[in-house]
């Protein structure tokens, strides 16, 4: 459970890295897969230690991603959520006839290794990243980009560098993602990286806020405990959880957390008096 | 054998085009994407379903009920996951519609089940040999439907007072509020036509492939985002030729290569016309729409 929300966690990160530079990717199930089935095949068929497989799994993923964030870079918007969703298709029906990774069989034979304190470990480094990024040039650049492409230009900022980093960051982000949920259910197969898989973060990050990298965080928090919370409403309560984000979006279309939130928690101090209102 | 192909192809076409006017129209007025629309069609598939059984297969009736209840269905998404948020952020529409489409799904799984159902045997099968082809009834009845209600839309915008608004709010909805257009009524009708298109092309996918399961509208919904993008965004008679085109294309990808690439060709197509004409097939310039 507790590990399920880590994974998540890392997905929602990866999706969140792109977006702050003002690119949707609907397409991170396809990443996720391309790093779950690169870290399988290595540690299952040549047996090596996990910790390299899951770091060329990583980069194997963002090599892709740099590749797809490429010609990518000449769409923005709608065509761009089209493509990435298309390239999550793709990459998704490329393992459905993959034979050496057991193609439409899927694919078994790797040892348990996300055990909760790697995947915690691993969730505070993302986070710590993205915490890092977001207060970086770089971070700034994303942002700039977010809000006015042209003017970031006219700014001086290398529009295309910040995209393709934001883009390739994010795609070994979920690289990595998927090479736990690889070494956590032990078993892979091509459809479970659908776009269901693609979506999942996409509605984790926009239900918990696009404005900072604690929404990401809260989204995939809420969102992977509510169905377990809701368990009390037996076959009804994946309806209910539809329903519930549908609530949540309409009652905060900003998403949960937003930077006036952040804000105010900053401010707000035990035991001191409170702020004059403007 | 590939005139056949070419048959069973351009038949799944209108049903891809169906789907995808529905997704076009609505991107048209809001330049939004209405994740929930394959739900939509799955929930028209379902009614269909069920008055074919109830009244002795009488698929007209079948028909006309889908779309009456998937077009009220669609001012309901419309009123409780696009309109509170008009001025909101362009990716929240995204994740209303994603919930609502996880309650349709749930919903029918629950009250359905999760197994395949199959029509009951409704027209009168009949085989006709033409020459090399053979065309069987619910073929032609399920063409005969694309077509017609292609054809509706068509005069429906082109001819009506009701299809010029249409038009205008596609253009500027701000400009045509000015003139005098009422929006909002427009944005609803919108979602009615389009949802009872959805609904339409539900029931003839029930009658094509007789396997209507709650999950069916994933897919179908995936494809039929591929088929606006290959005829245009926003663009209704691109809607149909992408349709078409993507109908052959899979047809004779799976007879001449190898089935479980059958998705590939959509996707390749996809990003093929991403990277080359983003515009689409018949579109003349780039809809900026950011």
């Amino acid at each position: 459970m507790l590990i399920q929300l880590g994974i998540n966690l890392i997905l929602a990160l990866s999706l969140y890295f792109p977006l702050s530079a003002g690119q949707l990717s609907l397409g991170q199930g396809g990443f996720m897969a391309i790093g779950a089935y690169a870290a399988s095949w290595l540690t299952a068929s040549h047996a090596w230690p996990w910790p390299v497989a899951f770091a060329v799994a990583a980069l194997v993923a963002g090599a892709v991603g740099a590749l797809v964030g490429l010609p990518a870079l000449r769409v923005r918007g709608i065509y761009l959520v089209l493509m990435t969703m298309a390239f999550g298709e793709i990459v998704r029906v490329f393992f459905l006839n993959f034979a050496p990774t057991g193609a439409a069989q899927g694919f078994r034979g790797m040892p348990f290794v996300t055990s909760l304190p790697l995947v915690a470990a691993l969730g505070v480094a993302t986070a710590v990243l993205a915490a890092r990024t977001a207060g970086s040039r770089m971070g700034r650049a994303f942002a700039a980009i977010n809000r006015d492409e042209l003017a970031a230009e006219v700014l001086g900022i290398d529009v295309t560098r910040a995209k393709l980093a934001s883009f390739t960051v994010g795609a070994a982000v979920a690289g990595l993602a998927g090479a736990l949920w690889a070494h956590y259910v032990q078993f892979i197969e091509p459809e479970e990286f659908g776009f269901a898989r693609s979506v999942a973060p996409f509605t984790f990050v926009v239900v918990g806020g696009i404005d900072t990298f604690w929404g990401a965080v809260a989204g995939a928090a809420l969102l992977t405990l509510l169905p377990e919370w809701l368990r009390f409403l037996k076959e009804w309560r994946l309806a209910l959880y539809g329903l519930a984000m549908l609530a949540v979006m309409i009652v905060r279309p900003q998403g949960l957390i937003d930077h006036r939130l952040l804000r105010a928690l900053r401010r707000w101090r035990p035991g001191h008096p409170r702020e004059v209102a403007r | 054998m590939l005139g056949q192909q070419l048959v069973n192809g351009v038949m799944l076409g209108a049903v891809y085009a169906l789907i995808a006017i529905g997704y076009t129209l609505i991107f048209g007025v809001l330049g939004m994407l209405h994740l929930a629309h394959g739900e939509v069609f799955m929930v028209g598939a379902f009614v269909g379903l069920v008055i074919a059984t109830k009244y002795s297969g009488n698929v007209m009736l079948a028909l006309a009920a889908a779309m009456l209840a998937t077009g009220v269905l669609g001012l309901l998404i419309e009123r409780v996951a696009f309109r509170p948020l008009r001025g909101a952020h362009h990716l929240a529409p995204l994740a209303t519609t994603i919930g609502a489409g996880i309650a349709l799904q749930e919903t029918a799984r629950w009250y359905f089940g999760p197994e395949q159902q199959g029509f009951p045997s409704t027209i009168a099968l009949t085989l006709w040999e033409l020459g090399p082809l053979r065309v069987s009834s619910v073929q032609v009845f399920i063409l005969a439907a694309a077509l017609l209600l292609m054809g509706a839309v068509h005069v429906f915008l082109a001819r009506t007072r009701a299809g010029r608004a249409v038009r205008a709010t596609a253009e500027d909805p701000v400009v045509a509020g000015l003139l005098g257009v009422n929006v909002g009524a427009v944005i609803a009708l919108v979602f009615f036509v389009a949802s009872a298109l959805a609904g339409a092309a539900g029931v003839l996918v029930g009658l094509a492939y007789n396997s209507v399961h709650p999950f069916i509208g994933v897919q179908m919904g995936v494809k039929g985002l591929v088929v606006m993008l290959l005829g245009g965004l926003g663009n209704v008679p691109g809607a149909m030729l992408g349709g078409l085109v993507l109908g052959v294309l899979e047809v004779l990808g799976v007879a001449y290569f190898a089935s479980s690439y059958r998705d590939a060709f959509a996707f390749g197509a996809v990003m093929l016309m991403l990277l080359l004409r983003p515009e689409g097939l018949l579109g003349l310039r780039l809809q900026r729409r950011d």
